[in-house]
């Protein structure tokens, strides 16, 4: 499938980068003129993911996190979100509706509202190498001119 | 800092902004010193001008729930916008009765 655009970040896992990475992702996705639901729900999932690098990914330590995005055909999107952290050890676990390790302010819901915002959600994790999230939505409505 | 309002033991909390996990460490804080301070019947989450809410907002809204259970109130949301429903009604909140 031809790739019409792409674009990479990579940042501090700070958590003030968290509205820094929705600003990146919600310009870049604006050349397709998707809809307010559909600009909310893709923010939504890729600030879910950046959280998860944070927070479960660095531990709050200090690390670097990866965000490349892709415009393929079709008016399809994906981004993926890559952490160099301590991994998933078991990730059906981690992605089970309120499970979480974060403690008792974390809702768990991190990655059961990717599932439910985004059309699909690959996760590929090692334990002691990374985490590297995958997201995909196309958008239904557009105005995108092919280059 | 937050824009609250103390009237009739009702503590009202006009949130503002992007809810994420780096705005809901302070909020939590600020939100918690007021009702252990003035120790509401009722807290009341405004979120009128709440622009962006991921699940961090989620796990807020539980604590404070959970906050004010313990010290003996209640919890209520008001004015949620329809751009963040879509998360509040996924984390299965509304069956708490909380959202007005």
């Amino acid at each position: 499938m031809n790739t019409l655009n792409t674009m990479e970040i990579k940042f501090p896992s700070k958590s003030i980068n968290e509205g820094f990475a929705r600003s990146v992702v919600s310009s870049f996705i604006l050349q397709l003129d998707p809809t307010i639901n559909e600009l909310t729900d893709i923010k939504t999932a890729v600030s879910e993911a950046v959280t998860n690098c944070i927070v479960h990914g660095y531990e709050d330590n200090a690390g670097i996190i990866y965000i490349k995005g892709e415009i393929r055909e079709d008016n399809l999107i994906v981004f993926k979100i890559r952490d160099k952290g301590k991994g998933i050890p078991d990730i059906k676990k981690a992605m089970e509706p309120l499970f979480t390790t974060g403690g008792e302010e974390r809702a768990g819901l991190g990655f059961a509202v990717m599932e439910s915002f985004m059309d699909k959600v690959k996760v590929s994790s090692k334990e002691g190498k990374g985490t590297t999230v995958t997201l995909y939505k196309k958008i239904i409505r557009t105005n995108y001119e092919k280059p | 800092m937050l824009n609250t309002t103390y009237e009739n033991k009702v503590l009202t909390v006009f949130l503002s902004g992007e809810i994420d996990q780096h705005t809901s460490k302070n909020l939590r804080m600020e939100i918690d010193s007021q009702t252990e301070s003035l120790r509401p019947e009722t807290l009341c989450l405004d979120f009128d001008n709440v622009k962006f809410m991921d699940s961090s907002g989620i796990g807020l809204i539980m604590g404070r729930f959970r906050q004010m259970s313990l010290l003996g109130g209640r919890m209520k949301i008001v004015n949620l916008p329809e751009n963040i429903k879509r998360v509040v009604y996924l984390s299965g909140i509304q069956t708490l009765g909380v959202i007005k």
